[in-house]
């Protein structure tokens, strides 16, 4: 008896999950899943709207990929240049601004590269460069990563004749965290996920506040035309909701020990 | 070090709150594995008799593909399930992909190989122990496929066990064609490599200390449901 009755639990167990409640995907990147905000949106969200959204974590370049494939609905990412291909490639409607948070190096707190005392962020990298001091990379072609690849370029820097003191780790912010902490090495960094790490280490941040090292987030709904099953109508109204009071009012006073770690700044269609 | 009794400890408070989070990832881990065990079973098994039993052209060519297979790399069949699942793949009308049922593919995928190859390791012994009699009895192929399978039913529970290892504790694959969604299809391995990327190792390590519980439980349950060491019945 008491057999029959767990195999029969077993198999209402496998049984198909009940249907969703309207929802959406979006495919936003690690930085903003690590900082946190999505606990505080997503509530929100839910609440105002009667919308579920469910979030794929994944660097910018695979957003960018899941987008162009029509595997998601909208996608919210950081690097402009790759969001400008993807739009005049026509895989997207248009780029909403939403808000900004700002990058930041983190390295050992004893910085033998004296890299705290720089004036500006290329500054930095070069101290970085000329001690030969290790540094990790991201490597995933993710927005962190480009910007990275960007500032490298800025110092006129070419990353593939470093050492094997530059260390590609080809993973997600926090695992790429994890190897600086564990190397006790260089690391660029968004502040919200450097914040909200909990393996720090003897790892400090050590220099922040260049205006080149801000980092925008926009909104990119998937362009419907070209994938007619994705949901655009609710894309509309999600953005219609970040663009909005309520959203403003959560981003701007949410903090992080005590800092405040995004900006919303939403503006007109590009 | 002290991670480690950080992870027990984690582990320990999330058993003793029965967490919300924690028993709907659980359930989810389970239910996609079990899925996929099921199904894998009902192919592999057969497939590992009819390899013992019936002689054809490709047999040995069938059975070393099979064997080479279990060392399947789960982030390629995830990354192949992806493609074929995805809105631009050949499957993409079924909107499979970032479901449970996407998960369930992929662990069929991986673990078919490894539960025919044991299956048919084990088949094949007792099909020789069998053969005169089977032969001489002039049984059809389905009959004497029928008796291994029966006869066998041990060797096979073991083959699915080893089947079901490899799935609960597997993660490449299902964070490519389940995306780790949460409330959607975020499992215990999936959730173990997200706590690891934000830093909280104890929570991580707790999650995993309750995937090892989960696997042992699973194990120990299915052989109080199938009687096996018991006294006088082996």
């Amino acid at each position: 008896m008491i057999r029959t009755v767990f195999l029969t639990a077993c198999m209402m167990l496998m049984s198909p999950n009940a249907l969703w409640a309207e929802n959406i995907k979006l495919a936003v990147t690690t930085s903003f899943h690590n900082s946190g905000l999505s606990e505080v949106l997503l509530p929100a969200i839910k609440d105002d709207l009667e919308l579920t959204v469910q979030l794929l974590v994944v660097g910018t370049g695979q957003a960018l990929r899941l987008g162009e494939a029509g595997d998601v609905d909208a996608i919210l990412v950081h690097s402009r240049k790759a969001e400008e291909a993807f739009l005049s490639a026509g895989f997207g409607t248009h780029r909403r601004e939403i808000m900004y948070n700002d990058f930041v190096f983190i390295g050992p707190v004893d910085d033998p590269a004296n890299v705290g005392a720089s004036e500006t962020a290329v500054a930095a990298l070069q101290k970085i460069a000329v001690a030969r001091s290790p540094f990790v990379s991201r490597g995933d072609d993710s927005g962190t990563h480009k910007k990275e690849r960007s500032l490298w370029q800025a110092a006129s820097l070419e990353t593939g004749e470093f050492g094997s003191w530059y260390r590609s780790a080809g993973a997600g912010m926090g695992a790429s965290l994890n190897t600086a902490s564990g190397m006790n090495a260089y690391i660029m960094a968004d502040r919200a996920s450097w914040l909200n790490f909990g393996n720090k280490g003897d790892l400090a941040l050590l220099f922040s506040g260049d205006p080149v090292l801000f980092n925008q987030y926009a909104f990119l709904p998937v362009n419907p035309v070209l994938h007619p099953h994705v949901r655009n109508d609710l894309a509309l109204k999600l953005e219609e909701w970040l663009i909005g009071d309520r959203a403003r009012e959560l981003i701007n006073s949410y903090t992080v020990s005590g800092e405040t770690l995004f900006i919303f700044n939403a503006g007109p269609n590009d | 070090m002290t991670e480690l009794f950080e992870g027990l400890k984690a582990a320990f408070l999330l058993l003793v709150r029965l967490d919300a989070d924690l028993v709907e990832i659980t359930l989810r881990s389970l239910q996609v594995t079990l899925s996929a065990l099921v199904i894998a079973s009902a192919i592999a098994l057969p497939l590992g008799a009819i390899l013992a039993v019936r002689r054809f052209r490709f047999r040995r060519a069938t059975i070393a593909v099979l064997n080479a297979l279990m060392g399947l790399p789960p982030v390629v069949v995830g990354l192949c399930v992806y493609v074929m699942f995805s809105r631009s793949g050949p499957f993409g009308v079924l909107g499979l992909l970032f479901t449970p049922t996407a998960m369930i593919i992929a662990q069929v995928i991986i673990i078919v190989p490894l539960i025919a190859s044991i299956a048919h390791q084990s088949l094949r012994d007792l099909w020789a122990e069998y053969h005169d009699l089977l032969i001489s009895l002039n049984t059809t192929q389905r009959q004497r496929i029928a008796t291994l399978l029966w006869d066998g039913r041990r060797a096979l529970l073991t083959a699915s066990l080893a089947g079901f290892g490899r799935a609960i504790g597997e993660v490449g694959a299902i964070m490519v064609v389940g995306g780790n969604i949460d409330h959607a299809t975020r499992v215990l391995t999936t959730a173990i490599a997200l706590e690891t990327g934000k830093g909280n190792f104890a929570l991580a390590l707790g999650l995993g200390f309750i995937l090892i519980a989960l696997a042992i439980a699973v194990n120990f349950a299915i052989h109080w449901l199938t009687r096996t060491e018991v006294e006088g019945r082996w």
